[in-house]
């Protein structure tokens, strides 16, 4: 049999065809994962604590992390347009490119993957720990649906506080630029703020929001999946925390430039 | 004769290559107590979260007051199992919650019982199982095994379930506490006519809590009677766990 021949040609085809099949298998159960988390958030019965405590560790919890990464990141790339960008008088445009680039792509981007390391993480470690405790079979018996109970409120808190915080990341990018632009170049905040009011349209701040809710969505995801999935005692929780936040973080950057082709051709 | 409240018929279960159970039969009568026998790792848990629907059987079926509910979707079941109670063998309390709230999970959020309403019937549930209401605030992560474990055993009983399994309820606790106990789940069955299924290694509690024993070894039941009738088995099994004699036992 092929199978016993893990050598050559034979073996290294057998390899490739199993590991796409695997990865088929893969994004099938990750799919259908979806589909019935979604469905059990979008139906009746709902928990309203549950939802609301959510929001508290995906949103609010998230407010300082996300607001440091956006200032700091507006003020970077304030900084750079000023010091790379003086080969073409970049930085007369400069509150324009720090707002487009910010609402755009470095808002929602960095956003997210400041939430993947902190909430998917979180939600794979809390879910794998009550299912290697069989907390998750208890709750069953109790007559509560942990799709409904566990699952859809962290799809839910992560799909609409995403865009909410990217908003506010936004803000702050934008502020951050601002400051740099007044110590380098002295530009007065009341020009700043005129200048990136008139240049930047709805669409940019709305591109962003659309991806961050997606986004969102990815982040409660692969936390939940790989939480339900993880086999194994601490170890396999262990293992499931970093898949979820390796995993986000990638399909973070994957559909990010999905959607901006997308919205490219639009 | 009478449909039983719970019946598994030909069930299989394995783990890969483990074989655990293998064309299991067994029936509990309504209002009996049954107390399931075996050695560690014979599948006695694994017998139980079939019951459940916890795990899924590779054949046969589980009949819940004569209905098949193997294979029930979620709405189905959820009604099928409204009345079920189950103490799991780690008590497998929510440990983000309170004592009061996991005792009063299934009032709370399948019931809508209010939450003052249910914390008062938590804390009535509790002294069921001899804990003081100061334990009601506390987080599991602060009790003991022991303490654990009757927590479970009240979050089994406070729903007023019809059908009560319990994994091992007294292992790991002290003589009196486990004697409170086996009393406990002998009054749920004789004065509110619950039927319950209750795993145990102790042949003290199998007799006090149980009108019926069976014992499980090697995917089946193999030998099966009142409890008055442990003494006189002639099964090598049965004698050696009366016995605490291992010989004859391969
Ligand atoms: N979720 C599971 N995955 C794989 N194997 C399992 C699982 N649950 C139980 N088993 C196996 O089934 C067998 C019986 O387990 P169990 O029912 O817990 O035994 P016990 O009779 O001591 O309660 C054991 O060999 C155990 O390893
Ligand atoms: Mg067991």
């Amino acid at each position: 049999m092929p199978h016993s021949a893990p050598g050559g040609v034979i073996g290294w085809v057998n390899a490739l065809g199993r590991a796409v099949l695997d990865g088929v298998a893969a994004v099938g159960r990750v799919g259908h994962f979806a589909a019935r988390g979604v469905a059990a958030a979008v139906t009746p019965p709902w928990y309203p604590r549950q939802i609301l405590g959510q929001f508290m560790a995906v949103g609010f919890l998230s407010l300082p992390v996300v607001g440091l990464t956006a200032w700091f990141t507006g003020a970077a790339l304030a900084l750079n347009i000023y010091s790379g960008g003086d080969r073409f008088n970049a930085e007369t445009v400069m509150p324009q490119i720090v707002a487009l680039g910010i609402t755009r792509e470095l808002g929602p981007v960095l956003a997210a993957l400041m939430l993947a390391g902190r909430v998917a993480s979180a939600m794979a470690s809390e879910i794998g720990a009550m299912r290697a405790t069989e907390q998750v079979d208890a709750m069953f018996t109790l007559s509560t649906e942990p799709r409904r109970y566990l699952i859809a409120p962290r799809l839910i808190a992560a799909t609409v506080s995403l865009p909410l915080l990217t908003l506010l990341a936004d803000l702050i990018g934008v502020a951050g630029g601002m400051q740099v632009s007044k110590l380098l170049i002295d530009l007065p905040y009341s020009i700043y703020i005129t200048n990136t009011v008139d240049f930047i349209t709805r669409w940019d701040v709305e591109s962003g929001l659309i991806k961050s809710a997606v986004f969102g969505f990815i982040i409660g995801l692969m936390g939940c999946y790989h939480g339900d999935t993880a086999k194994g005692g601490a170890r396999g929780v262990g293992r499931a925390t970093t898949s979820a936040m390796v995993s986000s973080a990638v399909l973070i950057l994957a559909a990010d430039y999905l959607i901006s082709s997308i919205f490219a051709r639009l | 004769m009478a449909t039983p409240k719970l019946e598994w018929r030909g069930v299989s279960k394995r783990f890969g290559a483990n074989k655990v159970l293998d064309g299991l039969d067994l029936s509990v009568a309504e209002g009996r107590s049954l107390a399931l026998l075996g050695r560690s790792g014979q599948g006695k848990s694994v017998t139980i979260k079939v019951a459940l629907g916890l795990m899924v059987p590779e054949a046969g079926s589980v009949l819940l007051d004569g209905v098949d509910v193997t294979h029930q979707r979620e709405r189905e079941r959820r009604a099928s199992f409204a009345g079920i109670g189950m103490l799991f063998q780690g008590a497998a309390l929510f440990d983000s919650l309170p004592v009061w709230e996991n005792v009063g999970f299934r009032l709370i959020n399948a019931d809508g019982v209010p939450r003052a309403e249910a914390r008062a019937r938590a804390i009535e549930a509790l002294g069921l199982v001899r804990l003081a209401p100061e334990v009601a605030d506390l987080y599991p992560s602060e009790l003991s095994g022991g303490m654990q474990k009757r927590v479970g055993l009240a979050r089994a009983i406070a729903g007023q379930p019809s059908l009560l399994f319990f994994d091992e309820p007294t292992t790991g606790l002290d003589p009196i506490t486990a004697g409170a106990i086996n009393e406990l789940i002998r009054d749920k069955v004789t004065s509110l006519g619950c039927t319950a299924v209750s795993i145990t290694h102790d042949l003290h509690s199998a007799r006090t809590i149980a009108d019926d024993v069976a014992m499980l070894d090697a995917g089946r039941i193999v030998w099966q009677g009142s409890a008055s009738e442990l003494d006189h088995a002639d099964h090598p099994l049965v004698r050696a766990f009366v016995t605490g004699n291992p010989a004859g036992v391969e």
